[in-house]
Parts: C-alpha cells; structure tokens; sequence
C-alpha cells in the first residue's frame, strides 16, 4: 500500500524523534566513557591526562564498592519479592466480586502518583521519626520501645518506603492480567472439583508468569537507579549507599568525574543486561 | 460473572478488599489530615486523628515562608513544556511507524526503548557539564528539553500502540468515497487518534511533574519544582510536621486527581503495550 513518495515522507517525520535520541544517547555516552578513561578532576586541577582502566580498577576496589552492589540487590530483590507477592494477592483480592471496587482500586493505586521526595520525607518523619512517628507512638502503645528505623533498621525502611510506592504499579499490571483470563476455565476447574490453591497454582499462576515477569523487568530497571527515596532519608549513610548513590557521590559530591564515569558505565552495562531480557519480551509482542 | 457468588462472600471480599485499600492509602490520609492541624496537635501522644481544631495556617505559612507559587509554576511549567514538546516529536514519528511500517519500524522502536533504560546516573556529569557549558543550569528551558528526552521514547511507543489499534481499512474506505488526502486527516484520523493522545499527554505529565533525579541534581533556586521544593525540607528546623504535610499535600494533590483518571493508561505506558 506504501508508496515511494511516502516512505520517504515516513522517514521525514520520524527523523526529529530519531535524531533527538540518537543526540540524547550517544553525546553524554561518548563523554562519560571517555571521562572514564581520564584522570579528571575538576576542584583539583582539571583533567590531568590518560588514567587507562585506573578508574575502572579503582571503583571496584575501592571499600565502598561491594556494599554499595550488595545494598543495591538488597533494595532492588526487597522489593521485587515485596511487591510481586503482595501484588499478586492483592490483584486476586480486588478482582473478587465486592461493593464499592472501584473506590478500593483508587485507594491502592494512589501511593504511585506520590512523587517521590513526597513519599519518602513523608514515611521518614510522620512515620518513622523515633520520637514522634506513628510508628513510634504504636511501639509505645504496646509498651515496647520506640525503633529508630531509619538508622537500626535502615535497610528494611528503604525497602518498605520503596515496596509502598512500587506495590500499585505491580497490582494494577497484574490485574489488568487477571482480568483477561477466561473465567469459563477457572468455572471448569470449580465444577471438577479443583481447590482454591490447585486452581491458582495450574491455572492463575501460569496465566500471570508474563505479567509477573515485566513486572519484574521494569520495576528492576527503575529500581536500580532509585535516587530521591535515599537523598532524603539517609543520604547514603547507614549501609543504604547504593551503587547510584555511589556513583552521584563521586561524580557531584567529591568531584571525581573520572572514577564516577568509570562508575557509570558499570552501572550501563549492569542495566543493559536486565534490558536485554525486557526487550525480547517487548519485541516479542510486537510481531504478534 | 455467570456464577452466583453468596452475599456473605461478598461481604467478607469487601471488608477485606476495603481494610487492605485503606491501609495502603493511609500515608496519604494521614498526611492531608495532618496538614490541618497546629505543629502542637501534629505530634500529639496519643495521635489525633479527626477531633482536632482544623487550621488552614499551615498552608498560608507555607506559601508565605518559601514562596510554594513559584516552584508550583516551575512544576507545572517544566512538565507540561516538556510533555507539550514530546507529543510535538513524536506523533509525526509514531504515526508513520504505524501508517508506513517499513522492514527497520522494530528495530527502531525497540531502540527507541533501549534509550529509556540508560541510567541517569551514568550520564550524569556529562550532562551537568553541558549545562554548565551552555550557562543552563537551574533553567527551565534546559529541563523541559531533558525531561522531553527522557520521557520521548515512553511517548513514541504509547502514540505508537495507540494509533496502530486504528483500521487501515476505514482509510481505504474513505479514499474510495473520495477523500483527499487533507480530509483523510482532517476528519478520520485525527478524531480517531485524539483519546490516545490525550492518555499519553496524561501519563507523560504525571511522570514529569515526579521526576526526581535530573530536577534535583540539575535545579538550585530559580528552576527549582515541587519535588526539590520538598526536598528541601528534609533539614527541618524545629517543630515542622504540619507544615511538611501541607507542602506535601500541595504538591501531590493535583497529580493524585489527574492519575485516577489514567489509571487504565499506566498499564499500557508503562509496559510499553507489553499489558494491556
């Protein structure tokens, strides 16, 4: 159906989507890989030449290296469990027939629009302020001494402040999933006398492992480069230092662009392996 | 739903489905119930929670003490700029990938995804650096044109989704009845596209008026939107509990309203089609 004329009238109007991102991509690339490859510090003299792979030596053997990979798992497998579990129980729950469903699913997905400075500074004073967070007045309550959360317990906060916000956005996919499953199979099943947990483990669950599998691919991705949720609760200290927030430490706070940039392209590598796996996925689904 | 469910089923769905939702939107209540009441009431032993004298002078102390009218105006300008300029990019790109598709039309959406997975952190200093370069840093324009980027390939990819589910049938149909080429687009097309347009302005405006890495790193004063305006209060000086949950209830109140209504828009943005 395509004509000559317009295929190339297609690629005219795709050229500015096109040439933004390409710009977008390959400019701060090429700089941050060759910051990389520098000794460049801009307090301190300047770029001071050829470093080789210093920098990549150095980042991964500086001390703050592997606990800053091992709170990045922490975080990010935290939360994946947190929220695809609940996630799935509370989509199963919410398509249940009930009064009022419309108004309950409002109320789930409201924590996904907080922004993200919101929700944090929220949690870390109204709620785990040792003094007089909610939490606190609770553990008192029950006679128990108040926890201060964000520095004894700073891991397990981040990653309850994190699952609140991520929880609505891994519902929500999986109901939309749920809701697109056959009832007459489920109905079947009933009639044959399958129970409750035999049904959800041979028929919702097999149904769900796509939907749960994107979750997990995206919320990965945007998990690994969580920023704000730390800056303004701990800001690194505590064991919650990231490797983003390693990263951003380096590269703004000391100023050491080339062993930041070496820092970067890790963290490039590290979220293009997960990418992989989401785009086969999406490209999967683009053919059908 | 062609089984007959029992109404004390329901019942038990209900209160269940109800105590979980209101739990969850907890935070959220006791912020806005919070930002009602005096510093003294806000820290109160036990917590109060409705039977309190209701005040608005947080909210006047607020605007008063840092001036929340300009970083609203900055939010409001940099996400929507940015969401304005994005759709101007991308439906000429999304409609033609999805009118015209050519052999490579894959490849480059899926590349076009591959670029939303960069790490910000990664290209940060570049990025700083070439707004220091260019004399941008803490300036709207700068940030409505990286939150564009950012967002550009979650837009190409809705718009895409969206004007692909339009039938090329109803074009050829028209063409039959004699329509130009201009009255194809004026009166088929373009009604036919505006619902998806609009979801994707919706999400795209949510998704930058949250956006907090390049607005906090790259904003100081005159830039500066909601989310460093809140930022700011995580160094508290004194008793500050009330006024934080008015600050807060200010900043999220309209995006919590705006996203209730894309909620349905989320699943297919944000899985990139992948759920719909």
């Amino acid at each position: 159906m395509a004509t000559k004329a317009s295929r190339s009238a297609a690629r005219l109007m795709m050229a500015p989507a096109v040439v933004l991102l390409l710009g977008w991509m390959l400019v701060p690339l090429i700089m941050t890989l060759w910051f990389s490859f520098r000794k460049y510090l801009p307090l301190r003299g300047g770029d001071l030449g050829w470093a080789g792979f210093d920098n990549y030596v150095r980042f991964v053997t500086s001390s703050s290296f592997w606990p800053a990979v091992s709170a990045t798992l922490i975080i990010v497998g935290g939360v994946l469990v947190i929220t695809v579990c609940l996630g799935s129980l509370l989509a199963i729950l919410l398509d249940q027939p009930m009064w009022g469903q419309g108004v309950v699913r409002i109320l789930v997905i409201a924590p996904f629009f907080v922004m993200p400075t919101v929700s944090a500074l929220v949690w870390k004073n109204m709620f785990m302020d040792p003094v007089n967070g909610i939490l606190a007045h609770l553990w008192r309550f029950f006679g128990a001494d108040p926890v201060s959360w964000l520095s004894e317990a700073s891991m397990a906060s981040i990653i309850m402040i994190v699952s609140w916000q991520w929880l609505p956005f891994a519902t929500l996919i999986l109901l939309t999933a749920i809701q697109s499953l056959d009832s007459e199979q489920l109905e079947a099943a009933e009639m044959d006398g399958a129970p409750v947990l035999k049904r959800f483990w041979f028929i919702i669950l097999p149904h769900l492992s796509r939907a749960i599998t994107i979750v997990i691919l995206i919320q990965t991705i945007f998990l690994l480069s969580i920023f704000a949720e730390i800056f303004v609760t701990t800001g690194g200290a505590f064991g919650t230092r990231t490797l983003t927030y390693l990263i951003f430490q380096r590269v703004l706070e000391s100023q050491n662009v080339g062993l930041g940039s070496a820092g970067g392209v890790y963290a490039i590598i590290l979220a293009n392996i997960v990418a992989i796996f989401l785009m086969r996925i999406v490209g999967k689904n683009l053919d059908a | 739903m062609a089984r007959a469910v029992t109404t004390q089923r329901k019942t038990l769905n209900t209160v269940l489905a109800w105590a979980v939702g209101l739990l969850i939107f907890f935070p959220i209540l006791w912020t806005i119930l919070t930002s009602f009441k005096t510093e003294a009431q806000a820290i109160n032993d036990p917590p109060l929670f409705l039977f309190f004298d209701w005040t608005l002078e947080n909210y006047a102390i607020v605007q008063e003490r840092s001036n929340y009218m300009r970083f609203l105006w900055n939010s409001v300008i940099i996400a929507g700029g940015s969401t304005l300029l994005g759709i101007i990019v991308a439906v000429p790109a999304a409609w033609s990938m999805a009118f015209v598709p050519s052999k490579r039309t894959k490849d480059i959406l899926l590349w076009m995804l591959s670029t939303k997975m960069l790490p910000a952190v990664g290209v940060l200093y570049p990025i700083y650096l070439i707004c220091i370069q260019l004399g941008v840093l803490d300036n709207r324009a700068a940030l409505v044109v990286i939150l564009m980027l950012i967002n550009l390939p979650i837009i190409v990819w809705m718009l895409y989704t969206y004007f692909r589910e339009i039938p090329g049938e109803i074009l050829e149909a028209a063409r039959m009845d004699g329509a130009t080429l201009k009255e194809e687009i004026l009166y088929i097309l373009t009604p036919m596209a505006i619902p998806g347009i609009a979801s994707t302005v919706l999400l795209n405006f949510i998704l930058a008026w949250n956006e907090a890495f390049w607005t906090l790193n790259l904003t100081a004063v005159d830039a500066a939107p909601l989310t460093a305006f809140i930022a700011s209060y995580s160094s508290p000086e004194g008793l500050f509990f009330a006024k934080l949950s008015a600050a807060s209830t200010m900043a999220i109140a309209p995006i919590l309203i705006l996203g209730w209504f894309s909620q349905k828009q989320l699943v297919r943005g944000l899985t990139f089609g992948a759920v719909k």
